[in-house]
């Protein structure tokens, strides 16, 4: 690894200024997915500025939503008692999620800004659009039984491989960003973006920018939800597909859906238009093998991936029944 | 005094184009916002050439297994490598060196985490338990004699991870059945595949009831 230098931030506004002032400083948290790249020279900062000190770590229930703050641990936020009665859904994904011992390190924030475990982007003696623009993508016709079935584009295939995304993607959920220019929002549906012709960009989050919380608005879905995540191994692996539900079943009649996938996208893939076919129809195993189907639209395979269009089809039907038996 | 120097040496943008020169020209006025604690030292001390080379390395008290060390690292220094190579603690194992395998499992303040990710110099004042600090003089740690007692493991390499992720597995709460263990100790990999008897000895030292 490079050595850096690093420095501590006492507070956002300090941290964003520190950071804005040097283009290859980098916000470090957790450092799960940083201090990995820096290792393997994915990523090479001169300047770390360390974030941990900032009062960013409280879960806070507010009128309508609630407030996770960007450095809550993933563990924390998992473990957390109300996140598990209000926000069911969130705590299941956050636990499918890694090892305890990165949920005892991660962030939230880190969470939402960990890079695609692509090969290819890992490997520098491998071309990469994600890691050096413009160097041609390996994953394309090479090895890419992990690579994405929607929205990719000829210069990336690559997954975001978040699971907490998925479900704070299917929850609406709101991002609160800081920059040298003030605050912003950013609807979390938007906070990802799909590769097109720039793939080096993950997100549409300002380089400048820091994450200060992410909320939550008060819904519904506490009672009929799931995670389903299907990977190589029971646990501790990338999902191959996930699938986070949630349902507002009255008298087995679904009053609203809310469904979005991991694993097969660049970004957490939410699939409103089944949300839209599945409301106000009563739960059946032929209707969930529908919705399955109409999710699927537009689905293509790379080679090595293209069991994920008959494994992500399954997967929907299977998180509907679960979340629907609940 | 200081701050009349840092109004001097304000540092703009697109000026600042080495880590060096950085370090050189930002002065106090870096210092106001963030705390390095060398930086302020050094600027105190109107260290002129010799500031930046001293930056290289930063200064960190932490305590290790009760023992509490005031060392100089580079910031680059994992916890892991710092535990091995400075402090010759070697019961931590280097297994992937990629948050992958567990094997490099200690405590930082009462909590799991992995040492290989993380940057000892992020750990100021952190109290660390290591696999060296478990036992009591020449009396075992529960944890160890269950390990022993239900053979735990073959080749070893990854037993100190495991004994550490165990321990913090029922400090934690998620040692209430076989399968809920098998999901919280899921980040501590054993090619021997002694999984089965690891599970065995974790379950005994919950059920055995023990402060741990």
């Amino acid at each position: 690894m490079k050595n850096f230098q690093i420095i501590k931030a006492l507070s956002a506004s300090s941290a964003v200024t520190g950071k804005a002032k040097d283009n290859s400083s980098m916000f470090i948290a957790g450092g799960t997915n940083l201090v990995d790249l820096m290792k393997k020279n994915v990523v090479a900062p001169d300047k770390l500025v360390d974030i941990n000190g900032l009062d960013l770590k409280k879960i806070e229930f507010l009128k309508g939503k609630v407030s996770i703050g960007a450095l809550a641990k993933n563990s924390q936020v998992a473990e957390d008692s109300s996140i598990k009665e209000k926000h069911p859904l969130l705590a299941l994904a956050l636990a499918a999620g890694a090892s305890q011992q990165i949920r005892h390190m991660a962030t939230v924030g880190g969470n939402m800004l960990q890079r695609t475990r692509c090969s290819y982007f890992y490997n520098t003696d491998m071309p990469c659009n994600k890691r050096v623009p413009k160097s041609g993508c390996g994953a394309i016709g090479g090895s890419n039984r992990m690579s994405a079935i929607f929205g990719a584009s000829d210069s990336c295939i690559a997954v975001h491989p978040s699971d907490m995304c998925v479900a704070l993607a299917a929850l609406d959920a709101t991002v609160l960003v800081e920059g040298p220019k003030g605050k912003r929002q950013i609807n979390f549906t938007d906070f990802h973006r799909l590769p097109g012709n720039t793939p080096e960009k993950d997100n549409t989050l300002d380089s400048r920018e820091l994450i200060t919380s992410v909320e939550i608005p008060d819904h519904n879905f506490t009672k009929n939800v799931h995670y389903l995540k299907v990977r190589d191994r029971t646990s501790y692996a990338f999902a191959l597909v996930s699938v986070a539900v949630a349902l507002d079943l009255k008298n087995n009649v679904i009053e609203n859906a809310r469904l979005a996938m991991g694993g097969v996208a660049h970004k957490p893939w939410r699939l409103t238009e089944t949300e839209e076919f599945l409301k106000g129809k009563t739960v059946s195993e032929e209707l969930f093998r529908q919705a399955a189907n109409l999710s699927m639209k537009g689905a293509r395979g790379y080679g090595e991936n293209d069991f994920k269009l008959t494994l992500g089809a399954n997967a929907i039907t299977e998180a509907l029944t679960i979340a629907a038996s609940k | 005094m200081a701050s009349k120097k840092t109004n001097q040496n304000k540092v703009t943008p697109e000026d600042s184009n080495s880590r060096r020169d950085f370090i050189k020209k930002s002065g106090l006025f870096t210092a106001l916002a963030f705390t390095p604690p060398t930086l302020v030292m050094a600027s105190d001390k109107k260290w002129d050439e010799k500031i930046a080379e001293y930056l290289e390395t930063v200064s960190l008290s932490i305590e290790v297994n009760g023992q509490k060390h005031n060392l100089n690292i580079e910031p680059r220094t994992t916890l892991l490598d710092l535990l091995r190579e400075q402090l010759h603690l070697t019961g931590t194992k280097k297994g992937c060196d990629h948050g992958q395998c567990g094997a490099c499992t200690v405590h930082v303040n009462g909590t799991r985490i992995l040492s290989c990710l993380t940057l000892a110099s992020m750990q100021q004042n952190a109290q660390v338990t290591t696999i060296e600090g478990l036992s009591n003089g020449k009396k075992l740690h529960p944890m160890q004699e269950a390990f022993i007692k239900h053979d735990g493991f073959q080749c070893g390499y990854c037993t100190p991870g495991q004994i550490m992720s165990g321990i913090a597995c029922i400090k934690e709460g998620h040692a209430n059945s076989r399968e809920e263990i098998s999901e919280y100790m899921s980040g501590n990999i054993c090619r021997c595949g002694a999984y089965h008897n690891i599970v065995d000895a974790i379950t005994e030292v919950k059920e055995g009831g023990k402060e741990l």
